[in-house]
C-alpha cells in the first residue's frame, strides 16, 4: 500500500492537519508539504475522527444469513464510520465456544471491512444455566475480552457472580442485558401512557433498573467489571451515577435511538420501532442525553439488529424486536446531542471511539489520533444534511427508523487499517478495498 | 363517510351523534316486517376472525346481511393462518378475491390498524376488537344503550353530556373499557374506572377519566350507568387478585350493591357473563340490566358502521 494525505481535516478540538497514511498506519501529522505523485484525500472543511468502535452489533451469522452476514454488516459499519464492531454472540448456534468466536472472526478478517471483535457468551447456549467457556474464548484466536447473553438477560443472580468473579481470570468484563424476565414476560412496549392507550404490555423501567441495581452491587462484592448494555431510562442513568461515585467498576452505553425516538412513534403500530428494550419517554431520553453529556454513560453503542422484511411487516406483537442502526449512528448521534448543544465532537469522539475501545480491552483504538497508531479514521461532513433512503443503507435488512427522515451529517470516508472503506461517501467493493489504494 | 373504523379515540361528539343517529335508523328498519336494505348489494364483505368470538360474528353478520351484503366468514381456526399463514399473506389473499370490506377481530393489539394502513388491501377496515387494544362497535352499543334508554325515541341528535358511567373490573386486558372511555367522554359523559390496583394500567395520566380501586365508594357516588367487565378466570393464576370469591366481594356487583344504586341507574355488560363473579345473576336479569338490550343495538349499530365505512365509492 502507498502512502498517502488527508489534507485539511479539522480534529475533534477544532486544529486542522494534514495527516499521512503509510502502511496501514499514521505516519505523519502536520502541515505537510506534497510530495509528488502522492494521492491525497481533500478533506477540507471535514472533520476527521477516529474510526468508530461498537460494543453492540448483531451480524446474524452463523444462522441468520438471511437477515445479515459477517460481510454485510462489516460493510454497514464502514458505511457508518466503524472501524471496529463487536459481534453478539445469539447467533445459531450461539457464540458461546472456542469454534464458533473464531469462524465469526475469521470471517471479519476475510471481509476486510472492519476489526470484528466477537463477543462470546456468558452462559452456554445462552440458556442462563451454565457458564460458557469464558477461558477458552479469550484465549482463542478471537481473544474475547466481552462477554454477554445479550437478547437474554443473565437473570439468575448466582450465575451472575460466578460470571463476574470468572472473567476476572482474563480481566474481561459482562456486557448485561438488564431485563428482569418476570417483570417482562410478554412485554411488547414501555409501559407507560402509549402502551396503555395502544393496549400493548407494559415493559416497565423497574424491570430494567432492577438488574442494573443488583449487578453493580455484584460487581462490588467482586470487584469484577461490569458493563450494562443498551442504558434506557432516566432511572438507570440514576443507579449508573450512584455505582460510579461509589467506585464500583460499572461502565454503561446507550443506543442512538435511545438519545432519539420515544415510544410515541409507535402510535401507528409500525413495526420499525419495536425494540428491546423499548423506546421510552421523553424524560428518558433527556437523562440519557445529559448522562451521555456528563460521562456517566461511557458510549454510544448500535444494538444495530437486522431482521428480513417480513419479520417486520405484521402485526405489532407478532414482529420482531430490533432496527439497524450502524450506518446512521453518527447521525443520530450528531441530531441529538451535537446539534442540541449537549455534546461537542472531542465527546462524540469519547463516547464512540475512545471509551468503547477501552471497555473492549482495545489498546490500539483507544487512542487518539496521533503518529503510529493504526489508520483507522473517519471522516464526516457535519454540514450535510439528507433524508434517509434505503440506498443509505448497506447491510442486507432495511429496518431502519429513520427511513424517510432528514438526518444531519455525512460519513464521507472510511479508512481500516489505512485503506479506505468508504470514499467520497461511497461504500467501496470488496476487491477494491482489498487492492493497494 | 369514513375509510375505516379502527378506534374510537379521537371521535368528535359530532361523529358520535351521527353514527348514532344512523344506527337509530337502522334499528328502526328492524321492526319492520322485511328487515332487509338493499343498501350494500353487491358488497363482499369478510368476517376475518383470528380469534373466536361467536356473538360478535354473527352480530357483524346479520347486519352486513340486513344490508343485503355477501358475507364471507374466515375463521382463524383450521384455516391456513393456524398453519404460519401471516396477516400479510392473507390481507392479499382477500383483496385478490375482491373483499370490499374486511371486519377483523385478532388477538393482537393493532392488528385491525396495521391491516388498515399496510396497503395490503384496499377493502374498508372495521376493528371488530384487537387484542387489548379497542372494541369500537361495542362502545358504539353501549353509548346507543344508554342514550336510548335515558331519551327514547327522543335520542336523535342527542350526547351523553353530564351522564356519570363507572366502569369496573379488568381494565388493564380490556378493549372495550378503552373504546368506552374515548367514546362515552366525547360524548360528553364522565367516566370513572374502577379496578383492583393490578388490573388497572400504570399509567392512565393521559386518558380523560379518573380511576379508583373502591367499587363501594363508586357505587355510593350514584351514577348514571355502571358497565361490569368480564373476568378472565386465568388471571388468578397470574397473581392479579388471589381468588374469585375475594374478587367477588371486593369487586362484583352484587344484589346488596346494586340495591344502593339509584333507580334510575343501569346495569351494562358487554357478555359473555360470568354469573357470581363479576355479577350476580339476579342483578344480571333485573330490570336495570341492560344485558339483552346490548346485544339487539348492536345489530343496528353495526349495520350503521359498515354502512358509514362501505356505502358509496371508496377511495381507490
Amino acid at each position: 500500500m502507498s502512502a498517502y494525505v488527508i489534507r485539511g481535516a479539522a480534529l475533534a478540538d477544532g486544529t486542522c492537519t494534514d495527516v499521512r497514511v503509510d502502511g496501514g498506519a499514521i505516519v505523519e501529522l502536520g502541515s505537510l508539504p506534497p510530495a509528488a505523485g502522492e494521492r491525497t484525500i481533500d478533506a477540507d472543511g471535514l472533520l476527521l475522527l477516529p474510526g468508530f468502535v461498537d460494543l453492540h452489533t448483531h451480524l446474524r451469522q452463523p444462522g441468520g444469513e438471511g437477515a445479515e452476514t459477517v460481510l454485510t454488516g462489516s460493510r454497514a459499519a464502514a458505511a457508518g464510520g466503524y472501524t471496529t464492531i463487536h459481534a453478539m454472540p445469539n447467533t445459531t448456534p450461539a457464540a458461546d465456544g472456542p469454534g464458533v468466536v473464531e469462524q465469526v472472526a475469521a470471517l471479519g478478517e476475510e471481509a476486510g471491512y472492519v476489526d470484528v471483535r466477537p463477543i462470546g457468551a456468558v452462559s452456554k447456549g445462552r440458556q442462563g444455566e451454565e457458564l460458557a467457556e469464558l477461558v477458552a474464548m479469550a484465549r482463542s484466536r478471537a481473544r474475547v475480552r466481552v462477554f454477554s447473553d445479550d437478547g437474554s438477560c443473565v437473570a439468575d443472580p448466582l450465575l451472575m457472580r460466578r460470571a463476574l468473579e470468572y472473567a476476572r481470570i482474563v480481566d474481561g468484563v459482562i456486557a448485561q442485558h438488564a431485563e428482569e424476565p418476570r417483570l417482562t414476560a410478554g412485554a411488547q412496549l414501555h409501559d407507560g401512557a402509549v402502551a396503555a392507550d395502544l393496549g400493548l404490555q407494559g415493559w416497565p423501567a423497574v424491570a430494567e433498573e432492577a438488574i442494573i441495581a443488583r449487578d453493580a452491587l455484584l460487581a462490588e462484592s467482586t470487584g469484577s467489571r461490569l458493563h450494562v448494555c443498551h442504558v434506557s431510562t432516566a432511572g438507570s442513568v440514576e443507579v449508573v451515577r450512584w455505582a460510579k461515585a461509589r467506585g464500583i467498576r460499572i461502565t454503561a452505553e446507550v443506543t442512538p435511538h435511545h438519545l432519539w425516538l420515544t415510544d410515541e412513534a409507535a402510535r401507528g403500530y409500525d413495526a420499525r420501532f419495536k425494540v428491546n428494550p423499548p423506546l421510552r419517554t421523553e424524560e428518558d431520553v433527556t437523562a440519557l442525553r445529559a448522562a451521555l453529556a456528563d460521562g456517566t454513560i461511557d458510549a454510544v453503542a448500535t444494538d444495530h439488529a437486522p431482521h428480513p422484511a417480513e419479520a417486520k411487516r405484521s402485526e405489532w406483537s407478532a414482529a420482531a424486536m430490533g432496527m439497524v442502526g450502524l450506518e446512521t449512528a453518527v447521525l443520530v448521534v450528531q441530531a441529538a446531542v451535537v446539534e442540541t448543544g449537549l455534546l461537542g465532537w472531542p465527546e462524540v469522539e469519547r463516547a464512540m471511539s475512545r471509551r468503547p475501545a477501552e471497555i473492549g480491552g482495545l489498546v490500539d483504538a483507544a487512542r487518539p489520533i496521533a503518529v503510529g497508531r493504526s489508520a483507522d479514521l473517519v471522516l464526516l461532513d457535519p454540514a450535510a444534511r439528507r433524508r434517509l433512503s434505503v440506498d443509505d443503507l448497506a447491510g442486507r435488512s432495511t429496518n431502519s427508523p429513520y427511513l424517510g427522515q432528514e438526518l444531519p451529517g455525512r460519513v464521507v470516508a472510511t479508512v481500516f487499517r489505512g485503506a479506505p472503506t468508504v470514499l467520497d461517501g461511497r461504500l467501496r467493493e470488496p476487491e477494491e478495498v482489498g487492492a493497494p489504494w | 363517510m369514513s375509510d375505516h373504523l379502527l378506534s374510537t379515540k379521537g371521535f368528535t361528539r359530532d361523529r358520535a351523534v351521527a353514527l348514532l343517529d344512523v344506527a337509530e335508523d337502522m334499528a328502526d328498519t328492524q321492526r319492520r316486517q322485511v328487515k332487509k336494505l338493499p343498501t350494500l348489494r353487491g358488497t363482499t364483505i369478510v368476517n376475518l376472525f383470528f380469534e373466536d368470538s361467536t356473538r360478535t360474528r354473527i352480530s357483524f353478520e346479520a347486519a352486513a346481511k340486513r344490508l343485503s351484503a355477501d358475507v364471507i366468514t374466515f375463521s382463524a381456526k383450521g384455516s391456513s393462518v393456524s398453519k404460519g399463514e401471516s396477516l400479510q399473506d392473507t390481507a392479499q389473499t382477500l383483496q385478490a378475491m375482491g373483499a370490499d370490506g374486511i371486519v377483523i377481530r385478532h388477538s393482537s393489539s393493532g392488528a385491525a390498524h396495521t391491516l388498515a394502513t399496510s396497503g395490503w388491501t384496499r377493502a374498508g377496515v372495521v376493528n371488530a376488537g384487537d387484542g387489548t387494544h379497542e372494541h369500537p362497535t361495542q362502545a358504539l352499543l353501549d353509548a346507543f344503550t344508554i342514550r336510548k334508554r335515558r331519551h327514547g325515541d327522543d335520542s336523535r341528535g342527542r350526547d351523553l353530556d353530564g351522564l356519570r358511567v363507572v366502569i369496573v373490573g379488568d381494565i388493564l386486558h380490556s378493549r372495550v373499557a378503552r373504546s368506552n372511555v374515548w367514546l362515552l367522554t366525547a360524548l360528553g359523559a364522565s367516566v370513572h374506572l374502577v379496578a383492583p390496583p393490578t388490573l388497572l394500567p400504570t399509567h392512565t395520566e393521559g386518558w380523560p377519566v379518573t380511576t379508583g380501586i373502591d367499587l363501594d365508594a363508586a357505587v355510593d357516588d350514584g351514577p348514571d350507568a355502571v358497565m361490569m367487565l368480564r373476568v378472565q378466570r386465568e388471571r388468578m393464576t397470574e397473581a392479579f387478585f388471589p381468588t374469585a370469591k375475594e374478587y367477588a366481594s371486593l369487586y362484583g356487583l352484587s344484589v346488596a350493591r346494586a340495591d344502593r344504586l339509584p333507580a334510575t341507574s343501569l346495569v351494562m355488560h358487554p357478555g359473555p357473563m360470568n354469573r357470581g363473579l363479576e355479577i350476580a345473576g339476579a342483578v344480571a336479569d333485573s330490570p336495570r340490566s341492560t344485558v339483552l338490550e346490548q346485544v339487539q343495538n348492536g345489530i343496528g349499530v353495526r349495520m350503521a358502521v359498515l354502512y358509514d365505512v362501505l356505502a358509496g365509492d371508496r377511495a381507490a
